[in-house]
């Protein structure tokens, strides 16, 4: 057996000398290897003298009361998210049998001539829907701590499907005429597909980048100026319909 | 493993005390990795805290079939590699292996003795200081293998890379190491 190499030294020393015929016997009778062994075995060793702060018995218990808060906070966003996805879901699927959003060969304008209030509150409700859904995608960016970098592979998947989700309203809204919702959502769009494109691990210098974007864009407080917007219309068309609930 | 893999069913099903068992079970050899791979105690209880975050937002996608603590490695790994990464572009030096619990008083600290520090303290020093020399790999991959007790194999399932790149990884911070302490250790008798 010729002498034994440095990566079978480092192998056998980890116990880990897979189709090495009898390492163990060689250094027994190879002083070469013997030697180079020695020396490799008392520099693994000293590596164990570095120090290292043992964690208190309780450190794991510590760990959860630091983190089941946070725990708590994701479930809430996704529940809530869910919940929201359905229920915007339930609107559109409304909006489709009403044929606002794909009409049959007729023309747009037809549509809006037929019954323009209901399409346009159609409209709102979803976008109202869509707007809280892009916020709790922001404000998870927005509210990230800085100092750490953040795992945003849940919001870049959220935020492409916000992005597949927002050209039908863009749409409508154009077709309806409503231009302030139309430019919201096509700024929105724009950061949407920012996070989309991102790292799903962004370091702290790419969060602080987006959140420029995001800040450069007012696009959060633009949704939060539309989505009141969206909310008092609700409540006027919903006064309107059903008088009775007013009294 | 059994147990771990109990627990995971469970907290997939929302049983978030299944989880608290989880976090309780593996939070303490995650500091050590993290503690290993970062050099700072404050930094490992925040990648300790990340990963379980990360985890639990990724539960569904553990395969059962695999060992829950390798997975949290390979988590925890990321975000060590993530942290050092940032410090390394900030061109902020992490506090030296061997200044345990800055920041983080509440921690004891398992240090050798008075004489064998006495004994060691150049090589410690050395040994120190050759551990930030490492790449981001070669690091991860020498923690994994001499701290963590994972074989090969495991450690280029946690660096995500082949076996072949894993073992090179292990090899060339052994290198490294040696080169720097073999000129300050006593010869051999």
């Amino acid at each position: 057996m010729n002498h034994l190499n440095e990566e079978q030294l480092v192998l056998y020393y980890y116990g880990e000398e897979n189709g090495v015929p009898d390492v163990a016997g060689h250094l027994e009778s190879c002083e070469t290897c013997r030697q180079a062994y020695v020396s490799l075995e008392r520099v693994l060793d000293a590596a164990d003298e570095l120090t290292l702060p043992e964690p208190a018995e309780d450190f794991g218990a510590r760990t959860w009361e630091r983190i089941a808060p946070r725990l708590a906070a994701r479930r809430a966003v996704f529940a809530a998210a869910v919940w929201r996805w359905a229920a915007a879901a339930g609107v559109l699927l409304a909006a489709l049998l009403a044929g606002q959003f794909y009409p049959k060969p007729r023309p747009a304008a037809a549509v809006a001539v037929a019954d323009p209030q209901a399409g346009e509150r159609l409209l709102r409700l979803a976008v109202g829907d869509y707007l809280e859904r892009s916020q709790m995608v922001l404000a998870e960016v927005a509210n990230a701590n800085p100092r750490q970098p953040l795992d945003i592979s849940f919001e870049r998947e959220r935020a492409a499907d916000l992005v597949a989700e927002s050209r039908l309203y863009r749409q409508t809204a154009l077709r309806t005429g409503d231009a302030a919702v139309a430019g919201v959502l096509d700024d929105l769009d724009r950061v949407m597909l920012e996070i989309t494109h991102s790292p799903a691990r962004l370091t702290p210098a790419e969060l602080e980048r987006l959140r420029d974007t995001l800040d450069s864009e007012e696009i959060l407080f633009k949704i939060r100026v539309l989505g009141a917007d969206v909310r008092a219309d609700e409540a006027a068309a919903a006064a309107v319909s059903n008088p009775a609930r007013k009294s | 493993m059994e147990i771990d893999r109990a627990f995971v069913v469970k907290a997939r099903s929302g049983d978030t005390d299944a989880f608290r068992a989880l976090v309780e079970r593996h939070s303490r050899s995650l500091f050590r990795l993290a503690f290993r791979m970062t050099g700072n105690a404050q930094d490992a209880e925040d990648v300790v805290q990340e990963s379980f975050l990360r985890a639990y937002r990724q539960l569904d996608r553990f395969d059962e079939r695999a060992s829950f603590g390798t997975w949290m490695y390979r988590i925890a790994t990321n975000c060590s590699l993530d942290l050092v990464r940032v410090r390394k572009r900030r061109n902020q030096t992490p506090v030296a292996a061997d200044e345990p619990g800055e920041g983080v008083p509440e921690l004891p600290s398992l240090a050798p003795s008075p004489e064998r520090i006495a004994l060691s303290g150049e090589v410690r020093e050395r040994l120190a200081a050759a551990m930030n020399e490492l790449s981001e790999t070669e690091r991860a991959a020498f923690v994994l293998r001499h701290f963590g007790g994972l074989r090969v194999e495991q450690i280029s399932h946690v660096l995500e890379c082949q076996p072949g790149a894993a073992k090179h990884s292990v090899f060339r911070a052994v290198q490294k190491l040696r080169r720097a302490l073999e000129p300050v250790m006593s010869p051999i008798r």
